[in-house]
């Protein structure tokens, strides 16, 4: 396979430029020792999902009991003009090994002055202003095995440029070291008939994963709306997968050309936001949209707690090949925080296919304990899943998750 | 002669411009006495404890760290970081206040580094699940009240202004406040906030205080009690730094994630 021929030295490049960032950083802090701050921290996570119908493949499991690690680690010097950050994560499930996975969620040297700042090395990045679906978000690839919604991402090799000008900031990155997204193995849930393994996914570039990737993004704000263009060139962090007719699967990552918008104009209680992409490539092109409002009923009677409601309309023209399955849908959510000193927090969200029957709907709730325990309590329901979509393969896939994370 | 007259003339109409003050003039004078007094600290930086106390005294303390810039033509700009509790550090709000329209105020989430443009009509809940609102941290700009002079007191054996001030956004959640102010450098000593009923809702009282280059007064400490519900927060100032030198680039949305990392 072409994607694993190139893997080698791939990864003994990156951790060539990995190690040079943090020898750097060292010689550089070292010059500077008087002036160091430095920062450990992190959190211990147990976690338990039940997977509350038995699984329609065989060899699916359904209790996983599982522990996560995320280390932290923050140095700055010469007050904040360098920087070297470091979040590492690590995840051990107890019944689906394919789960178990590190990564380097960030890793990177920075420096800053008075208009602009610079980073090298992994680093996370996040755009837009929806919250059913994040379509121009494209920097990190997801990771798959952490979050169902998306909003887990693996660290990503990058030059950033951010500059600060009085008509805006304007980012420039430039990529490589593609990571491809990891899937569920055998005794896992959530997953395709046949699990789908890193070598069947292939790349459309013949440079692989080590294909030079670039994106720029201009965003400003005028009174209450902000709003942002980006552009992307590369490898595609979705990929295009299908099952063929034997019931094996195919895929592959093309090569994408992305532009995208995102605004959000704050009016009163009433954020508007609205997100559209354009994307092209050889193998497939697609528009897609994410337009919606939320609205806060602030400090209800005076009670200090806070309802918010949320509506979102999704398009997706690649219709039933859309893996994300939003090809018409709304979504309609509400948020309930109680502001609290526990931070107790529900959000509830549901999302209904306008053509067809299908239903998704999801119930999250957490609180702390103590000064240092965060409990997150996860349900999710597929109801009614209409078999003309991609998430059909997942029908039986209900699930409860309880998250306890220590930090320190 | 005609000199004599003008003087005259001149007391007379000075005379009755004192006269003619209403509480309203008196309060609003005040009220811009005391922000034109605290001018020109240009930019500060202090790092706070706050300390929740609820009914039964069960004590949960939390750490922020504060940025400010001042602005004299628009309201100031703010950046305010909690290191704790830990599950949240990182967590950052960047405010830009405004005298006349609603402030523009973004919020931070360090675990998905998302940077969220967030609505600021909802001044009055709680901070932090303290019992100190948006609203009573926020920059105290002169323009965001209506004044009223209500008499002279003697507190904390200070002679004190007793001004009631009223907030012009229908969205606060108080009626009126009533503000003891020092009479010889307008610093703050007690405020008691009625909340839209009309009924005492919290008393704000302010200890320790320092001077800062010469007449920037700062309480070392703001005890905020809620009268109905029994809970109290404290809030303790550290290392207060004045002239620190930050810049309107300072409070951008990158600065904003830098703060949180």
């Amino acid at each position: 396979m072409n994607g694993t021929r190139s893997l080698g030295w791939f990864i003994t490049l990156q951790r060539a430029i990995m190690l040079a960032v943090i020898v750097f950083s060292n010689f550089q802090m070292r010059a500077q020792s008087k002036e160091v701050y430095t920062e450990f921290s992190g959190n211990v996570g147990f976690e338990y999902r039940y997977f509350m119908n038995e699984g329609l493949y065989s060899g699916q499991k359904d209790h996983f009991p599982a522990f996560s690690i995320q280390p932290e680690y923050y140095v700055e010097w010469q007050g904040g003009k360098y920087i070297l950050n470091f979040t590492g994560f690590g995840r051990v499930d107890f019944t689906d090994p394919e789960r178990n996975h590190l990564d380097i969620r960030e890793l990177y040297w920075q420096t800053v002055n008075n208009k602009w700042e610079l980073s090298v090395g992994l680093k996370k990045i996040y755009w837009g202003v929806t919250e059913a679906a994040h379509l121009v978000d494209i920097i990190n690839q997801t990771d798959n095995l952490e979050s169902f919604d998306g909003e887990q991402k693996l660290g990503q090799f990058m030059l950033h440029y951010s500059y600060m000008t009085n008509f805006g900031t304007f980012d420039l990155f430039a990529m490589s070291f593609f990571r491809k997204r990891q899937f569920p193995g055998v005794d896992g849930r959530l997953r395709t008939p046949d699990p789908i393994t890193d070598s069947q996914l292939d790349f459309e570039s013949g440079m692989n994963e080590t294909r030079p990737e670039g994106a720029i993004r201009w965003s400003h704000y005028f009174g209450p709306v902000d709003i942002g263009f980006s552009y992307f060139y590369g490898n595609g962090r979705e990929p295009i997968v299908g099952i063929n007719d034997d019931g094996s699967l195919f895929g592959v990552y093309p090569v994408i050309k992305q532009a995208g918008i995102d605004l959000q104009a704050t009016t009163g209680p009433i954020l508007w936001k609205f997100e559209s992409i354009i994307r092209r490539s050889d193998i497939q092109d697609m528009k897609a949209l994410d337009v919606g409002f939320e609205y806060t009923f602030g400090n209800i009677g005076g009670s200090g707690i806070d309802l918010g409601l949320l509506g979102e309309y999704l398009y997706d023209d690649r219709g039933d090949l859309a893996l994300s399955s939003l090809q018409s849908d709304v979504f309609i959510g509400s948020r309930l925080a109680f502001n609290d000193v526990q931070s107790t927090e529900i959000l509830f969200g549901t999302i209904l296919d306008v053509n067809r029957s299908t239903q998704l709907i999801s119930l999250e709730g957490s609180r702390r304990f103590g000064e240092s325990l965060k409990a997150n309590l996860e349900m999710r329901l597929f109801r009614k899943v209409s078999d003309e979509e991609f998430i059909y393969l997942f029908r039986a896939d209900d699930f409860l998750k309880l998250e306890l994370d220590w930090y320190f | 002669m005609k000199k004599t007259i003008k003087t005259i003339a001149l007391l007379l109409i000075g005379g009755s411009m004192t006269w003619a003050q209403t509480p309203e003039q008196k309060g609003l004078k005040i009220a811009q006495d005391a922000s034109k007094y605290d001018e020109g600290f240009e930019s500060s930086e202090v790092n706070l404890t706050m300390t929740l106390k609820n009914k039964h005294g069960q004590e949960s303390v939390r750490f922020l760290s504060n940025q400010t810039l001042e602005l004299i033509e628009d309201g100031d700009k703010s950046l305010i970081v909690f290191n704790s509790p830990r599950d949240v550090k990182g967590t950052a709000t960047l405010t830009y206040t405004h005298k006349e329209v609603s402030d523009d105020q973004w919020l931070y989430l360090p675990s998905i580094k998302r940077v969220k443009r967030i609505s600021s009509d909802n001044k009055s809940g709680p901070f932090m699940g303290s019992e100190f609102a948006y609203e009573d941290l926020s920059s105290q700009e002169v323009e965001k009240y209506t004044y009223k002079y209500i008499k002279d007191d003697n507190i904390n054996g200070e002679n004190a202004y007793v001004i009631e001030r009223d907030p012009v956004d229908p969205k606060s959640g108080y009626t009126r406040q009533l503000v003891w102010l020092n009479k010889s450098n307008y610093r703050p000593e007690k405020i008691e906030f009625y909340d839209r009923k009309d009924e005492l809702l919290k008393t704000l009282s302010y200890a320790n205080y320092k001077v800062y280059l010469g007449k920037h007064w700062r309480a070392g400490e703001f005890l905020m009690v809620n009268h109905q519900t029994g809970k109290e927060t404290t809030l303790k100032f550290e290392d207060y730094r004045f002239k620190v030198g930050l810049a309107e680039a300072d409070f951008s949305q990158n600065s904003l994630i830098r703060a949180g990392r």
